[in-house]
Protein backbone atom coordinates (compact mmCIF):
# COMPACT_ATOMS: atom_id res chain seq x y z
CA UNK A 1 0.00 0.00 0.00
CA UNK A 2 1.28 2.89 -0.84
CA UNK A 3 1.44 5.75 1.69
CA UNK A 4 -0.92 8.99 1.35
CA UNK A 5 1.10 10.86 3.85
CA UNK A 6 4.43 11.22 5.71
CA UNK A 7 5.66 11.63 9.02
CA UNK A 8 6.91 14.95 7.32
CA UNK A 9 3.39 15.66 6.67
CA UNK A 10 2.04 15.16 10.13
CA UNK A 11 4.48 17.17 11.91
CA UNK A 12 3.76 20.18 9.61
CA UNK A 13 0.49 19.95 10.20
CA UNK A 14 0.77 19.57 13.91
CA UNK A 15 2.65 22.84 13.85
CA UNK A 16 0.23 24.57 11.78
CA UNK A 17 -2.79 23.08 13.94
CA UNK A 18 -0.44 24.60 17.00
CA UNK A 19 -0.22 20.86 18.57
CA UNK A 20 2.48 20.16 19.98
CA UNK A 21 2.81 16.62 19.28
CA UNK A 22 5.69 13.80 20.49
CA UNK A 23 7.66 11.84 18.15
CA UNK A 24 5.80 8.55 19.19
CA UNK A 25 2.20 10.62 18.35
CA UNK A 26 3.18 11.36 14.97
CA UNK A 27 4.18 7.80 14.45
CA UNK A 28 0.56 7.05 15.52
CA UNK A 29 -1.58 9.64 14.30
CA UNK A 30 0.87 9.25 10.63
CA UNK A 31 -0.63 5.89 10.37
CA UNK A 32 -3.95 6.48 11.87
CA UNK A 33 -4.32 9.06 9.93
CA UNK A 34 -2.59 7.55 6.30
CA UNK A 35 -5.17 4.35 6.97
CA UNK A 36 -8.37 6.59 6.83
CA UNK A 37 -6.95 8.69 3.88
CA UNK A 38 -6.97 5.35 2.62
CA UNK A 39 -11.15 4.58 3.38
CA UNK A 40 -11.13 8.24 2.12
CA UNK A 41 -9.89 7.18 -1.37
CA UNK A 42 -13.49 5.61 -2.26
CA UNK A 43 -15.16 9.58 -3.49
CA UNK A 44 -12.43 9.45 -6.23
CA UNK A 45 -14.31 7.25 -8.04
CA UNK A 46 -17.19 9.69 -8.42
CA UNK A 47 -17.74 11.96 -11.36
CA UNK A 48 -17.67 15.54 -9.40
CA UNK A 49 -16.62 18.18 -11.78
CA UNK A 50 -19.91 19.47 -12.51
CA UNK A 51 -21.43 19.04 -8.90
CA UNK A 52 -21.76 22.42 -6.65
CA UNK A 53 -19.74 22.16 -3.26
CA UNK A 54 -22.74 22.13 -0.49
CA UNK A 55 -21.86 24.21 2.63
CA UNK A 56 -24.55 24.73 4.23
CA UNK A 57 -28.10 22.92 4.98
CA UNK A 58 -30.33 25.51 4.71
CA UNK A 59 -28.91 28.52 3.10
CA UNK A 60 -30.00 32.00 4.67
CA UNK A 61 -28.26 34.96 3.06
CA UNK A 62 -27.05 38.27 4.96
CA UNK A 63 -28.31 37.84 7.84
CA UNK A 64 -28.61 41.05 9.76
CA UNK A 65 -30.29 41.30 13.32
CA UNK A 66 -31.80 44.89 14.03
CA UNK A 67 -29.53 47.59 14.17
CA UNK A 68 -30.67 48.39 17.89
CA UNK A 69 -28.48 48.15 21.13
CA UNK A 70 -28.49 45.03 23.13
CA UNK A 71 -26.83 44.66 26.17
CA UNK A 72 -23.54 42.47 25.67
CA UNK A 73 -21.68 40.35 28.17
CA UNK A 74 -20.12 41.72 31.11
CA UNK A 75 -16.55 42.88 30.88
CA UNK A 76 -15.80 41.69 34.34
CA UNK A 77 -17.73 37.95 34.09
CA UNK A 78 -15.72 37.15 31.29
CA UNK A 79 -12.48 38.67 32.29
CA UNK A 80 -13.15 36.95 35.76
CA UNK A 81 -12.95 33.23 34.11
CA UNK A 82 -9.40 34.39 31.95
CA UNK A 83 -6.52 32.44 32.77
CA UNK A 84 -5.20 36.11 32.95
CA UNK A 85 -6.44 39.45 32.96
CA UNK A 86 -5.28 43.24 33.83
CA UNK A 87 -6.68 46.33 33.78
CA UNK A 88 -9.31 45.28 32.28
CA UNK A 89 -7.75 42.98 29.37
CA UNK A 90 -6.50 39.83 28.50
CA UNK A 91 -2.89 39.27 29.48
CA UNK A 92 -0.96 37.30 27.56
CA UNK A 93 3.13 36.96 27.36
CA UNK A 94 5.05 38.59 24.58
CA UNK A 95 4.98 37.33 21.20
CA UNK A 96 7.88 36.25 19.30
CA UNK A 97 9.65 32.50 19.55
CA UNK A 98 7.48 32.06 15.91
CA UNK A 99 7.49 28.15 14.88
CA UNK A 100 7.57 29.35 11.36
CA UNK B 1 -40.57 2.36 28.27
CA UNK B 2 -40.04 2.90 32.05
CA UNK B 3 -41.19 2.74 35.48
CA UNK B 4 -39.61 6.20 35.98
CA UNK B 5 -41.91 9.90 35.49
CA UNK B 6 -42.73 10.80 32.26
CA UNK B 7 -41.96 14.34 31.64
CA UNK B 8 -46.01 14.87 30.49
CA UNK B 9 -47.20 13.14 33.40
CA UNK B 10 -44.79 14.98 35.79
CA UNK B 11 -45.32 18.30 34.86
CA UNK B 12 -49.46 17.82 34.95
CA UNK B 13 -48.99 16.23 38.66
CA UNK B 14 -47.02 19.47 39.56
CA UNK B 15 -48.84 22.17 37.99
CA UNK B 16 -51.89 20.64 39.80
CA UNK B 17 -50.56 20.91 42.78
CA UNK B 18 -51.11 16.56 42.77
CA UNK B 19 -46.79 16.16 43.41
CA UNK B 20 -44.39 18.99 43.93
CA UNK B 21 -41.38 19.92 42.42
CA UNK B 22 -39.12 19.03 45.36
CA UNK B 23 -40.84 15.48 45.93
CA UNK B 24 -40.36 14.94 41.97
CA UNK B 25 -36.74 16.01 42.03
CA UNK B 26 -36.15 14.16 45.75
CA UNK B 27 -36.90 11.23 43.99
CA UNK B 28 -34.08 11.94 40.84
CA UNK B 29 -31.69 12.56 43.40
CA UNK B 30 -32.32 9.34 45.39
CA UNK B 31 -31.68 7.40 42.28
CA UNK B 32 -28.57 9.55 41.29
CA UNK B 33 -27.32 8.81 45.29
CA UNK B 34 -28.49 4.80 44.14
CA UNK B 35 -26.87 4.68 41.01
CA UNK B 36 -24.87 7.36 39.32
CA UNK B 37 -21.56 5.70 41.03
CA UNK B 38 -21.96 3.32 38.27
CA UNK B 39 -23.39 4.86 36.00
CA UNK B 40 -21.25 8.23 35.50
CA UNK B 41 -23.95 10.32 33.66
CA UNK B 42 -22.42 13.82 34.96
CA UNK B 43 -20.01 16.14 35.56
CA UNK B 44 -21.79 17.88 37.84
CA UNK B 45 -25.09 17.55 39.42
CA UNK B 46 -26.16 20.27 40.28
CA UNK B 47 -28.36 19.65 43.70
CA UNK B 48 -28.38 23.18 45.32
CA UNK B 49 -29.72 25.28 42.43
CA UNK B 50 -32.21 22.08 41.70
CA UNK B 51 -33.21 22.37 44.83
CA UNK B 52 -33.94 26.01 44.42
CA UNK B 53 -35.37 25.96 41.08
CA UNK B 54 -37.83 23.30 42.41
CA UNK B 55 -38.96 25.98 45.92
CA UNK B 56 -39.47 28.44 42.91
CA UNK B 57 -42.08 26.49 40.58
CA UNK B 58 -43.64 25.22 43.94
CA UNK B 59 -43.85 28.92 45.13
CA UNK B 60 -45.64 29.50 41.63
CA UNK B 61 -47.87 26.96 41.74
CA UNK B 62 -48.96 27.98 45.36
CA UNK B 63 -49.16 31.46 44.20
CA UNK B 64 -51.28 30.18 41.36
CA UNK B 65 -49.08 31.81 38.35
CA UNK B 66 -48.35 29.35 35.23
CA UNK B 67 -45.51 27.38 36.11
CA UNK B 68 -44.79 26.08 32.66
CA UNK B 69 -44.77 23.68 30.37
CA UNK B 70 -42.50 21.60 32.23
CA UNK B 71 -43.27 22.92 35.47
CA UNK B 72 -41.07 21.08 37.76
CA UNK B 73 -39.34 18.86 35.37
CA UNK B 74 -35.57 17.21 36.16
CA UNK B 75 -33.96 18.03 33.04
CA UNK B 76 -29.93 17.12 32.64
CA UNK B 77 -27.67 19.07 29.84
CA UNK B 78 -24.84 18.05 28.19
CA UNK B 79 -21.93 19.72 29.18
CA UNK B 80 -21.44 21.29 25.41
CA UNK B 81 -24.13 23.61 26.45
CA UNK B 82 -23.24 27.32 28.30
CA UNK B 83 -25.19 27.61 31.78
CA UNK B 84 -24.10 31.24 33.05
CA UNK B 85 -21.80 30.58 36.43
CA UNK B 86 -21.88 26.55 36.04
CA UNK B 87 -19.04 24.71 35.05
CA UNK B 88 -19.37 23.65 31.16
CA UNK B 89 -16.19 21.06 30.42
CA UNK B 90 -17.31 19.59 27.23
CA UNK B 91 -15.64 17.00 29.27
CA UNK B 92 -11.90 18.40 28.35
CA UNK B 93 -9.03 19.26 30.24
CA UNK B 94 -8.89 22.41 28.43
CA UNK B 95 -12.40 23.95 29.60
CA UNK B 96 -11.93 22.24 32.56
CA UNK B 97 -12.90 25.09 35.48
CA UNK B 98 -14.76 27.49 32.91
CA UNK B 99 -17.76 29.02 33.80
CA UNK B 100 -19.85 30.86 31.05
CA UNK B 101 -20.80 34.26 31.21
CA UNK B 102 -24.52 33.61 29.74
CA UNK B 103 -26.75 30.97 29.19
CA UNK B 104 -27.57 29.31 25.91
CA UNK B 105 -30.60 29.64 24.15
CA UNK B 106 -32.36 26.02 24.31
CA UNK B 107 -31.22 26.20 28.27
CA UNK B 108 -33.29 29.65 29.09
CA UNK B 109 -36.26 28.38 26.91
CA UNK B 110 -36.61 25.02 28.74
CA UNK B 111 -36.01 27.59 32.27
CA UNK B 112 -38.74 29.81 31.07
CA UNK B 113 -41.31 26.67 30.94
CA UNK B 114 -40.17 25.52 34.63
CA UNK B 115 -37.78 22.88 34.01
CA UNK B 116 -35.29 22.15 36.83
CA UNK B 117 -32.27 21.28 35.77
CA UNK B 118 -30.28 18.44 37.58
CA UNK B 119 -26.95 18.41 36.29
CA UNK B 120 -24.46 18.73 33.64
CA UNK B 121 -23.55 15.36 31.79
CA UNK B 122 -20.68 13.98 30.37
CA UNK B 123 -19.79 13.77 26.29
CA UNK B 124 -17.00 12.12 24.53
CA UNK B 125 -14.87 15.04 24.59
CA UNK B 126 -15.80 18.13 22.44
CA UNK B 127 -18.62 15.20 21.33
CA UNK B 128 -15.86 14.04 19.15
CA UNK B 129 -16.90 9.84 19.87
CA UNK B 130 -19.73 7.43 19.89
CA UNK B 131 -18.78 5.86 23.08
CA UNK B 132 -18.50 8.64 25.81
CA UNK B 133 -15.47 6.46 26.04
CA UNK B 134 -13.13 9.79 24.46
CA UNK B 135 -14.49 11.59 28.06
CA UNK B 136 -11.32 13.23 30.05
CA UNK B 137 -13.11 12.62 33.05
CA UNK B 138 -13.76 8.72 32.31
CA UNK B 139 -16.38 6.95 30.34
CA UNK B 140 -20.19 6.83 31.33
CA UNK B 141 -21.59 3.12 31.30
CA UNK B 142 -24.93 2.26 29.66
CA UNK B 143 -27.47 1.70 32.85
CA UNK B 144 -29.00 -1.43 31.39
CA UNK B 145 -25.98 -3.32 30.79
CA UNK B 146 -22.90 -1.12 32.99
CA UNK B 147 -20.40 -3.39 31.41
CA UNK B 148 -21.62 -1.54 27.75
CA UNK B 149 -20.98 1.39 26.38
CA UNK B 150 -24.46 4.10 26.54
CA UNK B 151 -23.57 5.00 22.91
CA UNK B 152 -22.20 8.72 22.44
CA UNK B 153 -21.53 11.36 22.38
CA UNK B 154 -24.26 12.45 24.17
CA UNK B 155 -23.89 9.26 26.23
CA UNK B 156 -24.14 11.08 29.68
CA UNK B 157 -27.15 12.57 28.60
CA UNK B 158 -28.69 9.27 27.27
CA UNK B 159 -28.12 7.57 30.26
CA UNK B 160 -28.97 9.94 32.61
CA UNK B 161 -32.56 9.50 31.32
CA UNK B 162 -32.03 5.95 31.46
CA UNK B 163 -31.75 5.45 34.78
CA UNK B 164 -33.71 8.02 35.71
CA UNK B 165 -31.37 10.71 37.10
CA UNK B 166 -33.50 13.18 34.53
CA UNK B 167 -36.98 12.99 33.46
CA UNK B 168 -35.65 13.99 30.10
CA UNK B 169 -32.00 15.43 28.62
CA UNK B 170 -30.56 17.74 25.68
CA UNK B 171 -28.27 16.25 23.54
CA UNK B 172 -26.67 17.81 20.06
CA UNK B 173 -26.30 15.39 16.92
CA UNK B 174 -23.33 16.49 14.46
CA UNK B 175 -23.16 12.91 13.47
CA UNK B 176 -25.54 10.94 15.16
CA UNK B 177 -24.60 12.07 19.08
CA UNK B 178 -28.23 11.95 20.19
CA UNK B 179 -29.94 9.52 18.00
CA UNK B 180 -27.35 6.29 18.55
CA UNK B 181 -26.98 6.69 22.27
CA UNK B 182 -30.72 6.88 22.68
CA UNK B 183 -30.59 3.41 20.38
CA UNK B 184 -28.31 1.80 22.39
CA UNK B 185 -30.30 3.09 25.60
CA UNK B 186 -33.92 2.12 24.70
CA UNK B 187 -34.60 6.13 24.05
CA UNK B 188 -36.09 8.47 21.74
CA UNK B 189 -34.05 10.87 20.28
CA UNK B 190 -34.13 13.35 18.17
CA UNK B 191 -31.84 15.74 15.96
CA UNK B 192 -34.32 18.59 14.43
CA UNK B 193 -34.02 19.98 11.10
CA UNK B 194 -30.84 22.23 10.99
CA UNK B 195 -31.51 25.82 12.05
CA UNK B 196 -34.75 24.85 14.07
CA UNK B 197 -33.23 25.05 17.67
CA UNK B 198 -30.78 27.72 18.02
CA UNK B 199 -27.08 26.94 18.38
CA UNK B 200 -26.20 30.02 20.68
CA UNK B 201 -24.71 29.29 23.02
CA UNK B 202 -23.75 25.26 22.21
CA UNK B 203 -20.21 24.86 21.89
CA UNK B 204 -19.04 24.36 18.15
CA UNK B 205 -18.23 21.53 17.00
CA UNK B 206 -19.11 21.27 13.30
CA UNK B 207 -21.12 24.22 12.22
CA UNK B 208 -22.65 23.42 9.56
CA UNK B 209 -23.76 20.05 11.07
CA UNK B 210 -24.79 20.47 15.17
CA UNK B 211 -27.70 20.58 15.84
CA UNK B 212 -29.72 20.17 19.77
CA UNK B 213 -32.23 18.19 20.67
CA UNK B 214 -34.00 16.15 23.38
CA UNK B 215 -33.71 12.42 25.07
CA UNK B 216 -36.80 11.20 26.56
CA UNK B 217 -38.66 7.84 27.39
CA UNK B 218 -41.86 8.88 24.76
CA UNK B 219 -42.41 10.10 21.87
CA UNK B 220 -45.02 12.52 23.79
CA UNK B 221 -42.23 13.83 25.95
CA UNK B 222 -39.78 14.29 22.79
CA UNK B 223 -42.30 16.54 21.16
CA UNK B 224 -42.89 18.49 23.92
CA UNK B 225 -39.16 19.31 24.25
CA UNK B 226 -38.57 19.75 20.90
CA UNK B 227 -41.32 22.51 20.69
CA UNK B 228 -39.79 24.55 23.67
CA UNK B 229 -36.39 24.53 22.27
CA UNK B 230 -37.44 25.37 18.81
CA UNK B 231 -37.86 28.45 17.06
CA UNK B 232 -35.93 31.56 15.40
CA UNK B 233 -33.29 33.23 17.35
CA UNK B 234 -31.67 36.08 16.34
CA UNK B 235 -28.83 35.49 18.18
CA UNK B 236 -28.33 32.52 16.19
CA UNK B 237 -27.64 33.46 11.81
CA UNK B 238 -28.41 30.63 11.02
CA UNK B 239 -31.60 30.40 12.74
CA UNK B 240 -34.75 29.15 10.58
CA UNK B 241 -36.93 32.32 11.17
CA UNK B 242 -39.99 30.44 11.32
CA UNK B 243 -41.98 29.88 14.47
CA UNK B 244 -41.65 26.29 16.46
CA UNK B 245 -43.86 23.55 15.15
CA UNK B 246 -46.79 21.90 16.59
CA UNK B 247 -45.83 18.25 17.02
CA UNK B 248 -47.81 16.94 20.14
CA UNK B 249 -51.16 17.77 18.02
CA UNK B 250 -49.92 15.25 15.50
CA UNK B 251 -49.50 12.33 17.47
CA UNK B 252 -52.30 10.78 17.40
CA UNK B 253 -52.68 11.31 13.87
CA UNK B 254 -51.57 7.80 12.38
CA UNK B 255 -50.16 7.16 9.74
CA UNK B 256 -53.14 6.06 7.20
CA UNK B 257 -52.22 7.51 3.50
CA UNK B 258 -48.11 7.82 4.48
CA UNK B 259 -45.59 6.44 2.00
CA UNK B 260 -42.93 5.10 4.18
CA UNK B 261 -39.39 4.77 2.25
CA UNK B 262 -37.75 1.50 2.68
CA UNK B 263 -33.65 2.30 0.55
CA UNK B 264 -33.67 -0.85 -1.66
CA UNK B 265 -29.40 -0.01 -1.73
CA UNK B 266 -29.21 0.07 2.41
CA UNK B 267 -25.23 0.73 2.90
CA UNK B 268 -24.02 -2.89 4.67
CA UNK B 269 -23.06 -3.18 8.03
CA UNK B 270 -25.84 -3.44 10.17
CA UNK B 271 -26.31 -6.93 12.32
CA UNK B 272 -29.04 -9.55 11.45
CA UNK B 273 -30.79 -8.37 14.57
CA UNK B 274 -31.26 -4.91 13.98
CA UNK B 275 -32.20 -5.50 10.70
CA UNK B 276 -34.87 -7.82 11.72
CA UNK B 277 -36.36 -5.20 14.06
CA UNK B 278 -36.07 -2.71 11.23
CA UNK B 279 -38.40 -5.23 9.12
CA UNK B 280 -40.74 -5.25 12.00
CA UNK B 281 -41.19 -1.52 12.07
CA UNK B 282 -42.58 -1.85 8.20
CA UNK B 283 -44.64 -4.06 9.17
CA UNK B 284 -45.87 -3.10 11.46
CA UNK B 285 -46.58 0.67 9.34
CA UNK B 286 -47.95 -1.10 6.92
CA UNK B 287 -50.35 -2.68 9.13
CA UNK B 288 -51.60 0.96 10.21
CA UNK B 289 -52.42 2.10 6.88
CA UNK B 290 -49.22 3.46 5.47
CA UNK B 291 -47.63 2.76 2.16
CA UNK B 292 -44.03 1.01 1.84
CA UNK B 293 -42.27 2.27 -1.19
CA UNK B 294 -38.56 1.56 -2.59
CA UNK B 295 -36.26 4.49 -2.72
CA UNK B 296 -32.63 4.95 -3.93
CA UNK B 297 -30.34 6.98 -2.13
CA UNK B 298 -26.96 6.04 -4.13
CA UNK B 299 -24.45 8.22 -2.86
CA UNK B 300 -25.17 7.43 1.18
CA UNK B 301 -22.20 4.50 0.93
CA UNK B 302 -20.02 7.74 0.71
CA UNK B 303 -21.80 9.72 3.40
CA UNK B 304 -19.07 8.53 6.10
CA UNK B 305 -15.91 9.78 4.23
CA UNK B 306 -17.44 13.74 3.17
CA UNK B 307 -18.38 13.64 6.91
CA UNK B 308 -14.82 12.75 8.23
CA UNK B 309 -13.49 15.30 5.88
CA UNK B 310 -16.11 17.72 6.59
CA UNK B 311 -17.10 17.84 10.72
CA UNK B 312 -13.01 17.82 11.48
CA UNK B 313 -12.33 20.16 9.10
CA UNK B 314 -14.56 22.69 10.69
CA UNK B 315 -13.66 21.53 14.08
CA UNK B 316 -9.66 22.50 13.71
CA UNK B 317 -11.23 25.48 12.63
CA UNK B 318 -13.72 25.98 15.59
CA UNK B 319 -11.59 24.73 17.84
CA UNK B 320 -8.52 27.38 17.37
CA UNK B 321 -10.69 28.66 19.72
CA UNK B 322 -8.56 27.30 23.03
CA UNK B 323 -5.85 29.34 23.22
CA UNK B 324 -5.32 29.79 26.99
CA UNK B 325 -6.06 33.58 26.08
CA UNK B 326 -9.66 34.47 26.78
CA UNK B 327 -10.96 31.23 28.93
CA UNK B 328 -9.97 27.38 30.06
CA UNK B 329 -6.54 26.21 30.96
CA UNK B 330 -3.26 27.96 30.22
CA UNK B 331 -0.01 26.24 30.00
CA UNK B 332 2.34 29.34 30.83
CA UNK B 333 5.20 30.22 28.53
CA UNK B 334 7.82 33.07 27.92
CA UNK B 335 6.39 33.58 24.84
CA UNK B 336 2.62 33.44 22.91
CA UNK B 337 3.24 30.60 20.72
CA UNK B 338 4.78 28.47 22.66
CA UNK B 339 1.95 29.02 25.55
CA UNK B 340 -0.27 28.32 22.56
CA UNK B 341 0.97 25.15 21.53
CA UNK B 342 2.06 24.05 25.11
CA UNK B 343 -1.65 24.73 26.16
CA UNK B 344 -3.36 22.74 23.16
CA UNK B 345 -0.90 19.99 23.96
CA UNK B 346 -1.97 19.31 27.13
CA UNK B 347 -5.75 20.64 27.16
CA UNK B 348 -6.69 18.20 24.19
CA UNK B 349 -7.37 14.60 24.45
CA UNK B 350 -5.91 11.95 21.41
CA UNK B 351 -9.06 12.08 19.50
CA UNK B 352 -9.29 15.82 19.44
CA UNK B 353 -5.72 15.90 18.25
CA UNK B 354 -6.48 13.58 15.86
CA UNK B 355 -9.64 15.13 14.18
CA UNK B 356 -7.79 18.74 14.46
CA UNK B 357 -4.68 16.97 12.08
CA UNK B 358 -7.11 15.33 10.23
CA UNK B 359 -9.42 18.73 9.54
CA UNK B 360 -6.24 20.84 9.29
CA UNK B 361 -4.65 18.38 6.82
CA UNK B 362 -8.09 18.52 4.41
CA UNK B 363 -7.90 22.51 4.53
CA UNK B 364 -4.04 23.06 3.86
CA UNK B 365 -2.80 24.04 0.68
CA UNK B 366 -2.31 21.41 -1.98
CA UNK B 367 -5.21 19.26 -0.41
CA UNK B 368 -8.61 21.34 0.27
CA UNK B 369 -9.59 20.81 -3.51
CA UNK B 370 -8.34 16.48 -3.05
CA UNK B 371 -10.17 16.55 0.01
CA UNK B 372 -12.56 19.46 1.75
CA UNK B 373 -13.72 20.83 -1.63
CA UNK B 374 -14.25 16.92 -2.68
CA UNK B 375 -16.55 16.41 0.13
CA UNK B 376 -18.10 19.34 -0.10
CA UNK B 377 -19.09 17.99 -3.48
CA UNK B 378 -20.14 14.62 -2.42
CA UNK B 379 -22.23 16.49 0.63
CA UNK B 380 -24.29 18.03 -2.42
CA UNK B 381 -24.80 14.28 -4.27
CA UNK B 382 -26.33 12.90 -0.62
CA UNK B 383 -28.59 16.10 -0.35
CA UNK B 384 -29.89 15.42 -3.94
CA UNK B 385 -30.37 11.64 -3.40
CA UNK B 386 -32.74 12.52 -0.32
CA UNK B 387 -34.89 15.02 -2.51
CA UNK B 388 -35.50 12.65 -4.99
CA UNK B 389 -36.44 10.05 -2.78
CA UNK B 390 -38.52 12.53 -0.59
CA UNK B 391 -40.66 12.91 -3.98
CA UNK B 392 -41.70 9.20 -3.62
CA UNK B 393 -41.68 9.02 0.06
CA UNK B 394 -43.06 11.14 3.26
CA UNK B 395 -40.70 9.53 5.42
CA UNK B 396 -37.68 6.73 5.12
CA UNK B 397 -37.08 4.05 8.06
CA UNK B 398 -33.51 2.53 8.92
CA UNK B 399 -31.80 1.12 11.64
CA UNK B 400 -29.92 3.94 13.98
CA UNK B 401 -27.14 1.90 14.82
CA UNK B 402 -25.74 -0.67 13.17
CA UNK B 403 -25.82 -2.75 16.11
CA UNK B 404 -26.66 -2.76 19.86
CA UNK B 405 -24.61 -1.28 22.73
CA UNK B 406 -21.11 -2.86 22.44
CA UNK B 407 -18.36 -3.60 24.90
CA UNK B 408 -15.98 -1.09 26.73
CA UNK B 409 -12.56 -1.17 24.77
CA UNK B 410 -14.37 -3.10 21.72
CA UNK B 411 -13.49 0.15 19.29
CA UNK B 412 -11.27 2.04 21.13
CA UNK B 413 -8.02 0.97 19.16
CA UNK B 414 -9.31 1.84 15.72
CA UNK B 415 -10.48 5.12 15.21
CA UNK B 416 -12.12 4.25 11.63
CA UNK B 417 -14.24 0.69 13.50
CA UNK B 418 -15.90 3.88 15.46
CA UNK B 419 -16.64 5.90 13.14
CA UNK B 420 -18.50 2.95 11.32
CA UNK B 421 -21.27 3.32 14.54
CA UNK B 422 -22.13 6.35 12.67
CA UNK B 423 -22.59 4.85 8.99
CA UNK B 424 -27.02 5.02 9.50
CA UNK B 425 -26.86 9.14 11.14
CA UNK B 426 -24.71 11.20 9.23
CA UNK B 427 -26.40 11.32 6.34
CA UNK B 428 -29.08 13.32 7.76
CA UNK B 429 -26.73 15.80 9.45
CA UNK B 430 -24.76 16.10 5.71
CA UNK B 431 -28.57 17.10 4.44
CA UNK B 432 -29.41 19.16 7.18
CA UNK B 433 -32.93 17.23 7.75
CA UNK B 434 -34.67 16.01 10.77
CA UNK B 435 -34.40 12.08 12.12
CA UNK B 436 -35.17 10.46 15.54
CA UNK B 437 -34.66 7.40 17.01
CA UNK B 438 -37.21 5.17 18.26
CA UNK B 439 -36.86 2.19 20.43
CA UNK B 440 -38.36 -1.00 18.67
CA UNK B 441 -37.77 -3.98 20.79
CA UNK B 442 -34.78 -5.47 21.52
CA UNK B 443 -32.10 -7.59 19.81
CA UNK B 444 -28.93 -9.71 21.22
CA UNK B 445 -28.20 -10.13 24.70
CA UNK B 446 -31.64 -8.39 25.02
CA UNK B 447 -30.32 -4.67 24.91
CA UNK B 448 -32.71 -2.03 22.84
CA UNK B 449 -32.92 -1.70 18.91
CA UNK B 450 -33.23 1.87 17.80
CA UNK B 451 -35.25 2.55 14.62
CA UNK B 452 -34.91 5.66 12.95
CA UNK B 453 -37.23 7.87 10.89
CA UNK B 454 -36.02 10.63 8.84
CA UNK B 455 -37.94 13.39 7.14
CA UNK B 456 -37.07 16.44 4.89
CA UNK B 457 -36.49 19.84 5.89
CA UNK B 458 -38.58 21.12 8.37
CA UNK B 459 -41.05 17.58 7.92
CA UNK B 460 -40.53 17.02 11.88
CA UNK B 461 -45.01 16.87 12.32
CA UNK B 462 -45.16 13.93 9.85
CA UNK B 463 -41.50 12.14 11.28
CA UNK B 464 -43.67 12.38 14.66
CA UNK B 465 -46.33 11.00 13.59
CA UNK B 466 -44.82 7.74 12.40
CA UNK B 467 -42.59 7.25 15.37
CA UNK B 468 -45.95 7.57 17.23
CA UNK B 469 -47.22 5.20 15.03
CA UNK B 470 -44.29 2.92 15.90
CA UNK B 471 -44.23 3.32 19.72
CA UNK B 472 -48.11 2.44 19.79
CA UNK B 473 -46.89 -0.80 17.82
CA UNK B 474 -44.14 -1.92 19.79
Amino acid sequence: MSQRLTAADVAKVARLARLNVSPEEVERYTRQLDGMLDHFADIDSLELANVEPMTQPYPLVNVLRPDVEQPCLDRDEVLSVAPAAEDGRFRVPPSGGLHE
Amino acid sequence: MSDFGTVASIAADVASGRASARAILEQHLVRIDTREGEVHAFNLVMRERALESAAEIDDRVKRGDNPGRLAGVPVALKDNMCTRGVDTTCSSRILEGWKPPYDATAVKKLAAEGAVFIGKTNLDEFAMGSSTENSAFGPTRNPLDTSRVPGGSSGGSAAAVAAGFAAGSLGSDTGGSIRQPAALCGLVGVKPTYGLVSRYGLVAFASSLDQIGPFTHTVEDAAILTEVIAGHDPMDSTSIPQPAPDLVGVLGAGVKGLRIGRVADLPKGADPDVLARLDAAFDALAEAGATIVDVRLPSLSFALTAYYLIAPAEASSNLARYDGVRYGKRVAAGDINTMYADTRESGFGDEVKRRIMLGTYALSAGYYDAYYGKALKVRRLIADDFARAYADADVILTPTSPSVAFRFGSKTDDPLAMYLCDIFTIPTNLAGHPAMSVPFGTGQDGMPVGVQVLAPTLGEATMFRAAAELERAV
